[in-house]
């Protein structure tokens, strides 16, 4: 089904409309097995409404949206089966505050996946292992701190065992100490080949793994680049100007 | 602040403000509230009891055990005003069963993205909300009844459940609006059904906003079953009715038919605040 030369996200000629609010337009981007591309820009640039797009958290007005070879579209069966590939971190985690941390990482795998109860556990807690709080497993969210919060929300993504992961600013609602506890984790996912799109201003996290960096404002790419290339030759003066704020203090 | 010209007037002020303050906690005290309580109540059953005097009314109240718990020759059964109580609790069951299951598939309706869904469960919900209670009762029981040939008592339980499920689904709604959206979005994240979604991460999260809502519910529920009495459903208020069409001691009749009543639903009371605490204490 799926060409391997071919780019697992294509999006071509993408518009997004909240009412009359145009929140992206005309945005083309693929993104490769394997890589790792960040999104930044200002507030309002788009930059959430833009991943949300690709699991159909948000519905696009206009243009291709191709996920794994499939497009997505009105077909709300395609849609869940495509949401089981990819994993989505949210800025809030939106971790189930009635379950366990443990039966947060199992809902999906049993419900969804129906995967027995055992293995969804065995899968849970060698996910659990990966974000580094293997001895959280029966507390549940709320008293857990933040970071580990973003962790387990991470693993619990993991645990559907998809192709892709989405990252909507997943440290902008943490304590300054904890967020290098879940960049590290999101350094270590990186290194397994995960393909990942994340939305962050951590600059030096989008250094150490990007393969590609985006710049949006407007609800347009401004600029695509290699980090390299990015950070130190930005090619529009927009991005020069954001680079500077960001990276001044 | 009052304008203070000499120092008469000033003690005259701090005498006011420590008299108003021992005013006060003497009014509060638990002693004083009894016994304004026993104040008014000694002053409604002097006025009921003078003016019933007034018209020259017989009490007779050692008539009405019997109604209760009657002696017979098998021992103790039950009187008729709590045979009345059995079929206000079994119909007040019924219709409650039913009045949930129908609040929950309006609530859910209601919520749908399908404009249909949502437009067909605010069409019934306005219909039924802006209709009296009895009317409601007498479509139930003198057209619905005759069409769909059904009894009295199905006709009071239909026309109960209707009416009660508006109401409790809009508890419903409440209830699944206030776990927040990112909830949703988690869930049809990993992939989930908006069933699942509604099962598994909801439902278990809205259950303490709709449990004690929802008991308080069951008590107005009781209440109004008393209207089925107007078709005759043998009931705690049809057998009062009727009791006192017999022995025309409807004073004594009414009295005992709202204890009953009242120890009932007060009884209920108690188990809701119970319930409330508990859920408080939960989240």
């Amino acid at each position: 089904m799926m060409d391997e030369i071919s780019p697992i996200i294509e999006i071509s000629g993408l518009d997004m409309y909240f009412g009359k609010f145009q929140a992206l337009s005309d945005v083309n981007l693929s993104v490769e097995t394997g890589e790792k591309v960040v999104i930044c820009g200002p507030s309002g640039s788009g930059k959430s409404t833009l991943i949300r797009c690709i699991n159909r958290l948000e519905e696009h007005t206009a243009g291709e949206l191709f996920v794994d070879g499939v497009e997505l579209s009105e077909d709300t069966r395609n849609i869940r089966d495509m949401r089981m590939e990819i994993g989505m971190v949210f800025q809030q985690f939106n971790l189930f505050p009635h379950l366990t941390v443990l039966d947060n990482l199992m809902v999906g795998p049993v419900r969804v996946r129906k995967l027995s109860k055992v293995d969804a556990e065995r899968r849970a807690r060698k996910y659990l292992q990966r974000v580094h709080i293997p001895e959280q497993a029966d507390k549940y969210p709320s008293q857990l701190s933040g970071g580990q919060q973003q962790r387990v929300a991470i693993a619990r993504s993991l645990c559907m065992e998809p192709k892709i992961m989405l990252f909507d600013e997943p440290t902008s609602a943490l304590d300054p100490e904890m967020i290098n506890e879940v960049l590290d984790v999101m350094v270590e996912l990186a290194a397994t080949g995960m393909t990942m799109v994340c939305v962050t201003h951590e600059m030096g996290f989008a250094r150490k793994i990007a393969d590609k960096m985006v710049f949006m404002e407007d609800g347009k790419i401004i600029e695509t680049a290699p980090p390299e290339e990015f950070f130190n030759r930005p090619k529009s003066e927009r991005c020069r100007m954001f680079l500077n704020k960001i990276l001044e203090h | 602040m009052p304008n203070i010209h000499n120092a008469s007037e000033m003690v005259g002020l701090f005498k006011r403000k420590v008299m108003g303050r021992k005013f006060r906690t003497v009014m509060e005290s638990r002693l004083v509230s009894i016994v304004l309580y026993l104040l008014v109540i000694g002053l409604i059953v002097r006025i009921l009891t003078t003016g019933a005097a007034a018209m020259g009314y017989n009490w007779q109240w050692y008539r009405i055990p019997q109604y209760i718990l009657e002696l017979t020759e098998d021992g103790f059964q039950l009187g008729e005003l709590l045979r009345g109580l059995l079929v206000t609790v079994d119909l007040t069951i019924r219709s409650f069963v039913l009045s949930v299951v129908m609040g929950f598939v309006i609530a859910i309706l209601r919520l749908s993205a399908l404009p249909v869904g949502s437009r067909v469960a605010i069409g019934f919900l306005e219909f039924v909300r802006n209709l009296p209670i009895l009317v409601l009762l007498y479509l139930m029981y003198y057209v619905m009844g005759p069409i769909f040939d059904f009894d009295r008592y199905t006709a009071s339980i239909l026309c109960l459940a209707v009416y009660h499920s508006v109401l409790i689904s809009e508890i419903f709604r409440a209830g699944i609006q206030s776990v927040s959206f990112g909830q949703w979005e988690a869930a049809r994240a990993v992939g989930m059904s908006t069933p699942q979604c509604y099962r598994y991460i909801v439902m278990p999260q809205s259950v303490k906003f709709i449990l004690p809502p929802l008991t308080g519910e069951a008590i107005h529920l009781i209440k109004s079953s008393a209207i089925v009495s107007v078709i005759a459903v043998a009931e705690l208020t049809t057998m009062g009715r009727n009791i006192i069409s017999d022995t025309y001691m409807s004073f004594e009749i009414w009295f005992t038919v709202a204890a009953i009543y009242l120890v009932f639903t007060l009884i209920l009371s108690i188990f809701v605040t119970r319930v409330e605490k508990r859920y408080k204490v939960m989240s």
